[in-house]
């Protein structure tokens, strides 16, 4: 069976949320692997989010936030850019790698560009394989399975 | 306040290889306003270390625990029952917390999860510097209020040495020459004339060189 991943995408509500919302309106096509986590804004979006959203099953994770410039709440976005960039060096100190989580930049109107990021990260991810993290946990789920 | 920074993940996990209970302790101090050791960074750990874990397939379970000042006993007590139930202890606080968790339960293996590193301030978000050296014998007074004990790479006591360059230390030119800045602040103030004054040698008895420095109050024993 090929390994199709799980991705969370943490859309901040005045852009990229809207941009998904937008995308389905235009009937777009785009992988269903990626949930959408709706914040306030991805200034909202801390260190341990984004680690536990790979503690608990990740294969990949991605932040969209408003273009730079045009942040509902100035400059929510760039903190965000920093934390991700940050977390990146944590992931690969960890052994998850940091190529697994990306930041995107897009504006409401992006529909489109919602859809192509959607489509890069399940490209992404399918190439680098499952979250190393999670085989022992998905063995385990197939033990229990398999005695039951 | 007292600034540390985390030890490289692979040297806490090489600390705590072989233990499944793993209890990390913070502290809510200062190591908490430096980004080092308070909960959020033990929440950060705590992930880090399961799926780090995760990935080796070790059976690991960690707890996290932040207390309000892991340097005094009182605070530390709280953790009691926890310490008893772990394997291991991993305090992230600065030298203080852990020597201070040893002392209060002798039987249990505590190890540091940060390197204490200096006194210090935030110059900015993000960036801390060295800006007291705790030599025990105060003399900023004498020095416009900014010490050349902690901040010049020398320590000189009576203006800067031939390395002073256009405001900066010859060690690097992110280093600021504080006899540069001594002169500038007493300039700005109108007292330059103060660096006339010969700063007699140092008393540098208080600095520690003589053993662990201790202060007693005898109207607070009890």
């Amino acid at each position: 069976m090929s390994f199709e991943p799980e991705i969370i995408g943490f859309c901040c509500q005045y852009c990229a949320f809207a941009a998904a919302d937008l995308a389905g309106a235009m009937r777009l096509q785009y992988p269903p692997n990626v949930k959408i986590v709706l914040i306030p804004c991805t200034g909202r979006i801390d260190i341990i989010h984004l680690l536990r959203a790979f503690e608990d099953g990740a294969d990949g994770v991605f932040v969209a936030g408003c273009l730079e410039g045009n942040c509902h709440f100035l400059e929510g976005n760039i903190w965000a850019k920093k934390r991700v960039i940050y977390t990146k060096g944590i992931l690969d100190e960890i052994g998850v790698g940091g190529d697994r989580l990306e930041m995107y930049n897009m504006s409401a109107a992006m529909g489109q560009r919602f859809a192509e990021v959607a489509t890069e990260m399940t490209e992404r991810i399918r190439a680098l394989g499952p979250n190393p993290a999670r085989k022992h946990k998905k063995i385990e789920a197939a033990e229990v399975a398999v005695e039951a | 306040m007292i600034v540390a920074e985390q030890k490289p993940l692979a040297e806490i996990r090489q600390m705590i290889k072989g233990h499944r209970k793993v209890l990390l302790v913070g502290c809510g101090s200062c190591v908490t306003v430096c980004f080092a050791g308070g909960a959020k960074e033990v929440g950060i750990l705590a992930s880090s270390l399961r799926l780090a874990a995760q990935i080796d397939g070790d059976d690991l379970e960690v707890t996290e625990e932040t207390v309000l000042r892991q340097c005094e006993p009182e605070f530390v007590e709280t953790l009691r029952r926890k310490v008893e139930d772990a394997d291991i202890v991993v305090s992230l606080a600065c030298g203080v917390g852990p020597q201070t968790m040893v002392e209060a339960f002798p039987n249990a293996r505590i190890v540091p999860g940060l390197n204490t590193k200096f006194f210090g301030r935030v110059l900015g978000p993000g960036v801390w510097t060295e800006t007291c050296a705790g030599c025990g014998n105060c003399i900023l007074h004498l020095t416009g209020g900014i010490c050349p004990v902690a901040r010049c790479s020398k320590s000189l006591l009576n203006g800067p040495c031939g390395g002073s360059v256009g405001g900066k230390c010859e060690v690097s030119p992110d280093i600021k020459c504080v006899w540069q800045e001594i002169y500038d602040h007493l300039a700005v103030q109108g007292k330059a004339e103060n660096l006339a004054e010969i700063i007699e040698e140092k008393d540098w008895s208080t600095a520690g060189h003589g053993g662990p420095r201790t202060i007693t109050r005898k109207d607070l024993q009890i």
